[in-house]
Formats: structure tokens, C-alpha cells, sequence
């Protein structure tokens, strides 16, 4: 109503302090929050995403059922064998390319990708490093799990086109001094030396993992080991729903009977710490908010008190208690609104500031500025929250104008 | 003709700090057009009974009519809708709104009964203004003008909704003579045009000694 507009007028500088605190909480909200889920997509992204939600692949493991086990003569007795030795087995995945057709066609899955683990040296002059080449479909890498993040010079366009290409981890490139374009040499743990031109460098930020492995085509991996096109190590899958991991993992595990790793139990430590960075950041404006809010309540008990005189004129003139109180909580929202909106608007200023401050890390390659989430629930949560507070701030005071007996005023003077 | 106001057996206590019986069994009746002043020393309850004629003051046995009908016992908001509607105050210190024009002071009440359109009651704002005599100064802001025009600012709102009774609460009380004057001219004027009943507090004997009644009250009783 009108008057609480004429209120907060002739208070400008009182009303301007209480805006300017809900501006400050919620801008800093925003802020915090831009920012805070922006790092967490970043530092998720930096492991889970390029992790497969569920890996497929052949554990080699001792039987657990040993062949004394099933004999019928010795059911009744107890039954120990020592020294169990693994079973000689293959590290392919059995029916590799039925069970990716038969995973390809359930809903709940984006993609899946066929891998060849092999494992070689890199040949530089006389010494030979040892690392681990994947062979990869890597346009599907690319789509699935963000490969082109990674991948520094070069492209994995250039892998596709090249049956004798090869993706080099950037700590292999510098240790050997190799260049886009040079021609290396790997070798088997089987023997045989295979000629591959490097079409890229790539850089997971992952010390370990850029020092050993690379990627080349399927089929080249498959030449390398010297096996057929249905050789498959392992199997990774990326799901429309992460939380579906866990239970497909299960199911595919005994269905296929095949090791299946989910994506959390494989990195339940990321979950925990994004949930606390979270708590953090709305335990900060949830304070900050508060603390606005009792500048609200300050300000609103005092207009309160001078204004008292005009309290009991409304009332006598036939303004109910009722309409009294939401003229104040009126003005408290106005307060919680103009401060809140001035606030995402900051907020949103400076997360545009931050999104383009440079920030390079070696871990990150393809990053170069801070990463900010701009995701409109929170401005939406801000609002809400700038909204409550105020609420509550101004509720109090009102119920006490409310409550004002304008008789008591009206005489005292 | 029912009276205007009608109050029966009216009696209230204080018992805080200590037991006091302020007013004690007081009958009365307005009728309509009629002005009454309440004459009485300071203690002797005559505002106390405004307050409690006029709906404010809740907190009394007896019982209170307006034309009629029955006020006791009913509730703030209701009582706040009747005070709204049917009664105008004025008030011995002025209590405009002090962030409001003249114009919108006057207009308040009416915008709270909402029965007329904004343009309808600026109009009939301004006629009020105009009939007080300060029209001219409709759109300065309350804090701007003398103690005088207040006090006909104050009437003008108390007019705005077309009352069945004034009550005022000295209203000449902080005023020169000459403005005390002009307040009573504009009441006695009010009271035969538009037939309506004026129920005022005053210490003032000049005041009083002009209108059609005066109750006399002393130690919470009315004089005969």
C-alpha cells in the first residue's frame, strides 16, 4: 500500500542501509554459490567425468569354487587349499560385442565405449619407457567423456583418420622430446615394434597418468596384440543418471559374470567433498542474511516507535490492527525485494567478473578462467531466501504495531 | 427516531496502579444534528469516555448503540470498519500523516473503505478542502502548514466518508481563539447543514457555552 511506499521514501538513507544489507547477503550468496558449484563441476569434471559410470572389464582373480569344493566325497569335511593360483585365463572381456549391442539398446544408457588395454614400452633411442596404449574409438571418447578437454595439441579428429596415430600423454611427449608429427616407436610385452606417428598430445592433469598412457584406434591396439577385431579388454559405459550406476553395475556384474565398477564406489570421496563445499557456502549467506535481517528489524522497530502517533491515527480512523501490521511487513518486503534483486544483479556482475579472471592451472589445460556456475535456481533460491528473511524480519515488528492501542497514544500526549 | 449514539450503564476500572473507578454508570444519548459538548475538570473521565464512544476502548461493561444497533462485544475489526465508516474524529493535536499531501491525508479513510473509485474521492476530497477553506493548500505536504490548518485538515478527514457523528477530543484545545473560533463556526455550520451529530471534549467554557447541550461530568458521573 501506499503508505508504507510514502514510509520508505521519507526513510531513504535507513531504508537504503536495510536494502543495501540484503543486497550484501545476497549478492554474496550468489557469488559464493556461482562460484562454489562452478569450482565442484570443475573438480568433478576433472575426475568423474571422463571416469565411465560403469567399467566393465575381466578381473583376473582366483576361482572361488575349487574343484574339491564340488566333489560329493568330501562334502562333509573341511576342505583347505593352499597357495591358490589364478586360473590361466584371457584378459579380454568374453562376448565383448554382444554384451556392448545388448548395452547400447537399454534406455538408461548414453554410450558405450569398447577399449584394448595394452601394455608396451615407448622406445626412445636406447631407453624404453613402459606405459599402457588404449585403443579407443575416439570419436565416441570424445562425446562421452570430454576427451577434446584434454587434448593440448592436436585433435582427436586427427586419431580417427590415422590408423597410425597416436594420442601421447604430454609427460611422455616432453620426456621423450617429442613433437606433433614425429614418428615413435612402441613395443609389446609380447616382442614386435610398431612405427606410430604422434597426431596429438594430451594432458589429463594427472601426473601419473600423462607419464604413462596414450591412446591409438582400436584396431590399431588390436594389431599391436595381435588379435582380432573382437578383442576387447574393457568395456565402459556413461549413463543418462549417475545414481543408476551403482545397481546396473550389480546387475551386469551377474548377468554377464564379468567385474563391473561403479562410478561411486570407485570415487565416493568426490561426493563428500562437493556436499560439504556446498554446506559451506549456504551456512556463509545463510548468516549473512540473517544478519540483514536484524538490520531490517532494527529499522522497522524504530520507524515502529516514531511512527506510533500515526499508527493510532490509521487505527482510529478505522484502519484495523490487521491492515497496520501489513503496512510494515509490506514495507519489509519492499526492502527484502528492491535489496534482493540490487543483489542478484551484483551477484551476477561479479560472477561475470570472476568467470573471466584468469585463472591457468597444469591440471586444467583447456581452462582459463575461473569456472562459474550461472544456473538461474540459484538466483531463484536467492530470491526466495532475500523474500523469507525479510519476512521474518519484518513480522515481528509489525505484530508489535499491530498490537499498538491507540488509546494509550492518543492520551498520553 | 433512533439517537445517534446511545450509551447504557456504561461504567470502566482501572486497577492498575491502584483500583479506580473512573467512570461509573453513565447513560446518555446523541440524537441526531445534535451538538453535545462534554464538560468536566481534568481526572474526571470525559476522555475516557470518548474513547470508549468512539470504539477505541474496548475494555468497559454497559453497553453502546450507534443508531441502533449494538457495538459492545464486537470485534477490533469489526468495530475498526465502524469507526472507518460512520464515525470522524478530531483530535486536540492534529495527527496528520506527515509524509502525506493534505490532499492524501484527507483521502485515506475513504480509500480504506474502498467504495468509491480513486478520481471519486480526490472530488469529493476536494470539496471537503474547499468547504474548510484550504482547498488552495491541498497538495503541500502535512508537515508544511499551521496548527490551524491542520486542525481543518484533520475535520476534512473526518468528513471524508460521510459520518453519522463527529467526536472530537479538544480540538480547539491548542488553538488561538481566533482559530478556535473558526473550528467551532465550521462545526455548528457542519451540524445544521448536513444534519449531523458533533460529540466534543472541552475544557473550553466559550466553546461549550454554544452548543445545543453540555454534559457536565464530575468524578466518573454525569451532572444533571
Amino acid at each position: 500500500m501506499r503508505i508504507s511506499q510514502k514510509h520508505l521514501l521519507a526513510r531513504k538513507k535507513q531504508t537504503t542501509v536495510a536494502a543495501l544489507g540484503v543486497t550484501f547477503g545476497i549478492g554474496t550468496f550468489i557469488i559464493l554459490v556461482s562460484f562454489m558449484t562452478g569450482l565442484n563441476g570443475l573438480l568433478d569434471g576433472l575426475i568423474l567425468n571422463r571416469t565411465p559410470h560403469i567399467h566393465l572389464f575381466n578381473e583376473i582373480r582366483p576361482s572361488e569354487h575349487q574343484p574339491v569344493d564340488l566333489a560329493d566325497e568330501y562334502k562333509e569335511g573341511i576342505n583347505v587349499v593352499h597357495s591358490i593360483k589364478p586360473k590361466q585365463s584371457l584378459k579380454r572381456v568374453h562376448n565383448a560385442l554382444p554384451i556392448i549391442n545388448y548395452l547400447e539398446e537399454l534406455p538408461e544408457v548414453k554410450g558405450v565405449t569398447p577399449q584394448v588395454m595394452a601394455q608396451v614400452f615407448y622406445i626412445s633411442g636406447s631407453i624404453e619407457l613402459n606405459g599402457v596404449v588404449y585403443g579407443v574409438n575416439i570419436l565416441d571418447e570424445e562425446r562421452l567423456f570430454n576427451m577434446s578437454d584434454y587434448i593440448v595439441e592436436g585433435s582427436a579428429r586427427a586419431l580417427e583418420n590415422d590408423q597410425n596415430g597416436i594420442l601421447l600423454g604430454a609427460g611422455i611427449a616432453s620426456k621423450m622430446s617429442a613433437k606433433l608429427g614425429d614418428k615413435i616407436q612402441i613395443s609389446t610385452v609380447g616382442g614386435g615394434i610398431f612405427p606410430l606417428q604422434i597426431v596429438g598430445i594430451y594432458q589429463s592433469g594427472l601426473a601419473e597418468i600423462d607419464d604413462k598412457q596414450s591412446y591409438v584406434n582400436l584396431v590399431t591396439a588390436q594389431r599391436i596384440l595381435g588379435e582380432s577385431r573382437n578383442y576387447i579388454t574393457d568395456i565402459n559405459v556413461k549413463l543418462y543418471d549417475i545414481e543408476n550406476a551403482p545397481p546396473m553395475a550389480v546387475r551386469l556384474q551377474r548377468q554377464f559374470n564379468i567385474r563391473a565398477v561403479d562410478i561411486k564406489s570407485a570415487n565416493a570421496q568426490f561426493e563428500t567433498g562437493t556436499s560439504i563445499r556446498n554446506l559451506i557456502t549456504y551456512a556463509v549467506s545463510i548468516t549473512l542474511l540473517v544478519v540483514a535481517g536484524f538490520g531490517i528489524y532494527n529499522i522497522l522497530n524504530m520507524v515502529i516507535y516514531e511512527k506510533m502517533n500515526d499508527i493510532a491515527i490509521l487505527k482510529a480512523t478505522g484502519f484495523s490492527g490487521r491492515d497496520v501490521k501489513w503496512i510494515f511487513i509490506l514495507q519489509a518486503l519492499v526492502i527484502g525485494f528492491v535489496g534482493g534483486v540490487i543483489g542478484l544483479v551484483a551477484g551476477y556482475f561479479f560472477s561475470v567478473l570472476i568467470d573471466h579472471s584468469p585463472f591457468e592451472t597444469d591440471a586444467l589445460p583447456t581452462i582459463k578462467t575461473f569456472p562459474v556456475n550461472f544456473n538461474p535456481l540459484y538466483y531463484v533460491i536467492g530470491m526466495v531466501f532475500a523474500m523469507v528473511s525479510t519476512f521474518f524480519a519484518g513480522y515481528l515488528p509489525a505484530l508489535r504495531a499491530e498490537k499498538i492501542d491507540p488509546v494509550e497514544i492518543l492520551r498520553g500526549q | 427516531m433512533e439517537p445517534v449514539l446511545k450509551a447504557q450503564g456504561i461504567s470502566k476500572s482501572f486497577t492498575d496502579p491502584v483500583d479506580f473507578q473512573v467512570l461509573k454508570d453513565i447513560n446518555f444519548q446523541v440524537e441526531k444534528g445534535e451538538f453535545v459538548t462534554i464538560m468536566g475538570k481534568s481526572g474526571c473521565g470525559k476522555s475516557t469516555l470518548l474513547y470508549i464512544l468512539s470504539t477505541m476502548d474496548r475494555d468497559y461493561t454497559g453497553n453502546l448503540f450507534l443508531e441502533g444497533s449494538k457495538l459492545t462485544g464486537q470485534s477490533p475489526a469489526e468495530l475498526a470498519k465502524v469507526r472507518n465508516e460512520h464515525i470522524g474524529f478530531v483530535f486536540q493535536f492534529h495527527y496528520l500523516l506527515p509524509e502525506f499531501t493534505i490532499l492524501e491525508n484527507v483521502m485515506l479513510p475513504a480509500q480504506k473503505l474502498g467504495r468509491r473509485t480513486a478520481e471519486e474521492i480526490r472530488a469529493d476530497a476536494l470539496e471537503k478542502l474547499t468547504l474548510l477553506d484550504i482547498a488552495e493548500q491541498a497538495n503541500k505536504l502535512a508537515s508544511r502548514i499551521s496548527g490551524g490548518q491542520k486542525q481543518r485538515v484533520a475535520i476534512a478527514r473526518a468528513l471524508i466518508n460521510n459520518p453519522m457523528i463527529i467526536m472530537g477530543d479538544e480540538p480547539t484545545g491548542n488553538l488561538d481563539s481566533h482559530n478556535a473560533d473558526n473550528v467551532f463556526n465550521i462545526f455548528k455550520q457542519l451540524g445544521k447543514e448536513r444534519n449531523l451529530s458533533l460529540l466534543i471534549v472541552t475544557h473550553d467554557d466559550d466553546f461549550a457555552k454554544k452548543t445545543d447541550r453540555i454534559i457536565r461530568m464530575e468524578d466518573g458521573r454525569i451532572l444533571a
